[in-house]
């Protein structure tokens, strides 16, 4: 059988009118994410943006609409068969098993690894600045240091898309632009173009200077998308000034 | 009492909002006051109890010596045997069943995870009739075996009890089980379906390290309540072969008449049971726990044919098992003449007395309970304040208080009582006070937790909202404390009552002619032979009781759900 191929352009993501119910919330989402970009999700909470997410991922099916990955239909694929990896907010990690085991899962399910894999767990755990944490259990690590095993976990997977479910949420600024430059850097050392980053973030601050555009989400639906800047200055749409806070005066 | 302080004490805590720390300390202390009695009731009837074995006897036995007893050494050695044989057998046959059930997403799931609730809610009794039913020499399974030309199953025995046990704890297993599958974050399934894991490295890495942790709560529960099992053992065992302690503490008493034999045995068993219950609390055994019908986690598995046929075996076998004597208990019941049977007058006043002893043991239940948990409260150590360790000592003494009859059964609390009002008065007149304060006793643990953590979430949430309102005494009662209680205290009253219409402990030893209860009606039609009469009594006894569980289970599930 073969794959129907994406009638618009090859994006990294697209959502064609996707429809899904829940709550009493009618969401719509349409939306493309290009191959290469960094787009940030915005928005008040139960505005849909984890759903969102969810349906990219293969988590939650749509009622209707399509979903589009790197020109694919992967509407009806398992979680497993679409090329994306997701991090998400907390329990990325299995509290009983070490470091080193937890990276390994993203390339041996079963835990049964080679030499050359053993080696590329080590290698993925350097470059997110944890060398030598192979022994460690999640409960002795810090937050931050959980979530950069999962990162780890998700740059060694080697798939072109990476989906953010506010996975920082719970870090202080400082920690939060340092897990942000991370990825930057992890993202722009891929041998093939730059990862495709989908980000849902509580604050608007995380976008500025990585990503390169924003959609704002309100009652399931996108309200409004555009470059980073535009988006967070923007003072013409009311539901971005009324989540921002920027009515009157400037952050 | 505090109903007649309480307006009072708010009336002046309004007109001084200044001054309302020694309201505030009356209140407290009222609290504590009423919360104390109620303990010290309900812990003097059951060491009362104790302490009537030990003057019955006159001197304390020594242990040494009741070891060297080859028959008490019989009996605690097959108690023991039993009890591990059906915690093993039921914790073996509920894991496959709880992967099944977590996996599954079958129409009907719901159902069967209500089935699964059901062998707690059935009265004992009827639960042993079932089982003969299916399992017996005339039963279902060895109809089958004749007609293949094979011998027909002994039921009675250990493999009887152990069958029986199983029956009834084999479900609960499963849902301990299930519900430490539940605790498995959403993330976990998802990653796992993210990275296609295989089925047996997600039972490796997800499913047993969650299943890991329900195991020592549900094998020592599920050990506990064997060791004490009285009604099943009591049907289905026979001789000293396969006796357990509690039966025979019944035994000595009932048909013996051996006193200090049965003291001994009361003691053993007093021992036994809060070494367990020691050791389960330790392992996070909740002997009061496993209510719901467990979440509704989404997992994203790879496919395997393996697995899903595996599963729906499992599935099937596990539902046939549990499902069928709930069904001969209905077949059987049907073809009983129950007309008959409900207009006659023995019945109709087992009936009625069973009814009035259960409304009575509630109610006594729920006011001491309440009480106990309302005191609880009181001792909390305030977040502003340095917690002492005598509020502390005094809330845990109160606790265990709550549970001591966990550690002393009904018998033997039945014994106690039995041997003591002897001295004094007709025990067979007293019988109905001392039945219903038992089964008044062995409600409050379960009460304790259905209520208890409704009660403590309120109030930590409004504690110090009402304390600045000074909201004391009735007012703090009627506005804060009553609508946290209302709906668990309705839902703990039917629990109340289901236990105290199915239980056979106690009314055993003080059941007469004169004081009759439905469950005993029926072990007497049994002990005659009556057999249709037992059939279609245990299906009105098993209705009754049903239907009460059926209400607490869902008005439980609508609270969580609100929660």
């Amino acid at each position: 059988m073969r794959a129907p191929v994406d009638p618009g352009r090859t994006a990294a993501l697209r959502l064609d009118d996707v429809r899904f119910a829940h709550d009493d919330l009618a969401m719509r989402f349409d939306l493309t994410v290009e191959e290469g970009e960094w787009l940030a999700l915005i928005g008040p909470s139960g505005a849909g943006k984890s759903t969102l997410l969810d349906i990219a991922a293969g988590f939650v099916a749509p009622d209707a609409g399509r979903v589009w990955i790197g020109g694919a239909d992967v509407t009806d694929a398992a979680p497993a068969e679409r090329p994306l990896t997701m991090v998400f907010q907390e329990n990325n990690l299995f509290a009983h098993l070490d470091v080193f085991r937890n990276v390994a899962l993203g390339i041996a399910p079963n835990l049964r690894l080679d030499a050359k894999q053993r080696r590329a767990v080590s290698e993925a755990l350097e470059r997110v600045g944890l060398a030598g944490f192979e022994k460690r259990r999640p409960a002795e690590m810090s937050g931050g240091e959980r979530q950069r095993v999962a990162l780890a976990r998700a740059f060694l997977r080697g798939r072109p898309l990476l989906l953010l479910d506010e996975p920082f949420a719970a870090l202080g600024p400082a920690l939060r632009r340092e897990m942000l430059a991370l990825i930057e850097t992890l993202r722009r050392a891929r041998t093939d173009a730059p990862m495709t980053v989908l980000m849902v973030t509580h604050h608007p601050e995380d976008a500025v200077g990585h990503a390169d555009r924003v959609a704002f989400l309100e009652n399931g639906e996108i309200v409004v998308e555009g470059a980073t800047d535009d988006i967070l200055s923007d003072r013409t749409n009311a539901g971005v000034a009324r989540y921002l806070g920027t009515t009157s005066s400037d952050r | 009492m505090a109903a007649g302080d309480g307006p009072a004490l708010t009336g002046t805590a309004r007109l001084v909002p200044r001054a309302p720390a020694m309201t505030r300390n009356a209140d407290r202390r009222i609290r504590i006051a009423i919360g104390c009695a109620a303990a010290a009731v309900l812990a003097g009837f059951l060491v009362g109890a104790l302490a009537a074995l030990l003057l019955a006897t006159g001197s304390l036995p020594a242990v040494a010596s009741l070891l060297e007893d080859g028959y008490i050494r019989a009996i605690v050695g097959f108690t023991l045997e039993q009890a591990l044989l059906s915690t093993a057998l039921s914790i073996l046959g509920g894991l496959p069943l709880a992967l099944a059930l977590h996996r599954a997403r079958f129409p009907g799931r719901d159902w069967v995870l209500r089935l699964f609730l059901l062998p707690q809610a059935l009265p004992v009794l009827v639960g042993a009739l079932a089982v003969i039913a299916i399992w017996g020499r005339s039963g279902v399974v060895s109809d089958a075996f004749a007609a293949l030309g094979l011998p027909r199953l002994d039921v009675y025995g250990l493999p009887g009890i152990l069958i029986a046990h199983v029956f009834f704890n084999l479900p609960l297993a499963a849902r301990l089980m299930l519900a430490g599958l539940d605790r498995v974050p959403a993330e976990s399934w998802k990653l796992a379906g993210q990275i296609a894991m295989p089925p047996l490295a997600t039972f490796r890495i997800v499913e047993w390290p969650a299943i890991r942790t329900a195991l020592p709560g549900a094998a020592s529960l599920i050990f506990m309540l064997c060791v004490t099992s009285f009604t099943l053992v009591l049907i289905l065992g026979g001789g000293p072969g396969a006796t357990t302690l509690e039966v025979a503490i019944y035994q000595a008493l009932r048909y013996d008449f051996d006193p200090a034999r049965a003291v001994s045995l009361a003691l053993l068993q007093i021992a036994l049971t809060a070494a367990i219950l020691l050791a389960a609390t330790r392992l996070g055994g909740d002997p009061a726990g496993g209510f719901g019908l467990g979440g509704d986690a989404r997992r994203y598995d790879r496919k395997s044919r393996a697995r899903d046929v595996a599963d729906r075996t499992v599935l099937v076998l596990g539902i046939a098992f549990v499902a069928a004597p709930f069904v001969a208990v209905l077949v059987a019941g049907l073809r009983a003449n129950l007309a008959g049977l409900v207009v006659q007058d023995a019945v109709q006043r087992a009936a009625l007395t069973s009814l009035c002893v259960a409304a009575a043991a509630a109610g006594l239940s729920l006011v001491l309970s309440t009480a106990v948990l309302l005191a609880m409260e009181a001792l909390r150590p305030t977040a502003a304040g340095a917690a002492g360790t005598a509020p502390a000592l005094a809330r845990h003494t109160l606790e265990t208080t709550g549970s001591l009859v966990l550690v002393v059964p009904p018998i033997v609390v039945g014994a106690g009582w039995f041997l003591a009002l002897r001295q004094v008065t007709d025990v067979f007149a007293a019988a109905p006070y001392v039945v219903v304060a038992t089964n008044a006793a062995m409600a409050v643990p379960f009460i304790v937790r259905i209520v208890g953590p409704a009660l403590s979430e309120e109030a930590q949430r409004t504690r110090r909202l009402a304390d600045s309102l000074g909201l004391f005494g009735l007012a703090r009662l009627r506005i804060v404390d009553w609508p946290a209680m209302r709906a668990p205290l309705g839902l703990a009253f039917a629990f109340a009552l289901a236990i105290s219409l199915g239980d056979l402990g106690a009314i055993a030893l003080f059941g007469s002619q004169d004081f009759v209860t439905l469950p005993y009606l029926l072990l007497q039609r049994m002990g005659s032979y009556r057999t249709s009469d037992a059939d279609g009594l245990a299906l009105i006894l098993g209705i009754l009781c049903l239907g009460l569980m059926t209400l607490a289970e869902r008005g439980f599930a609508r609270r969580r759900r609100r929660a």
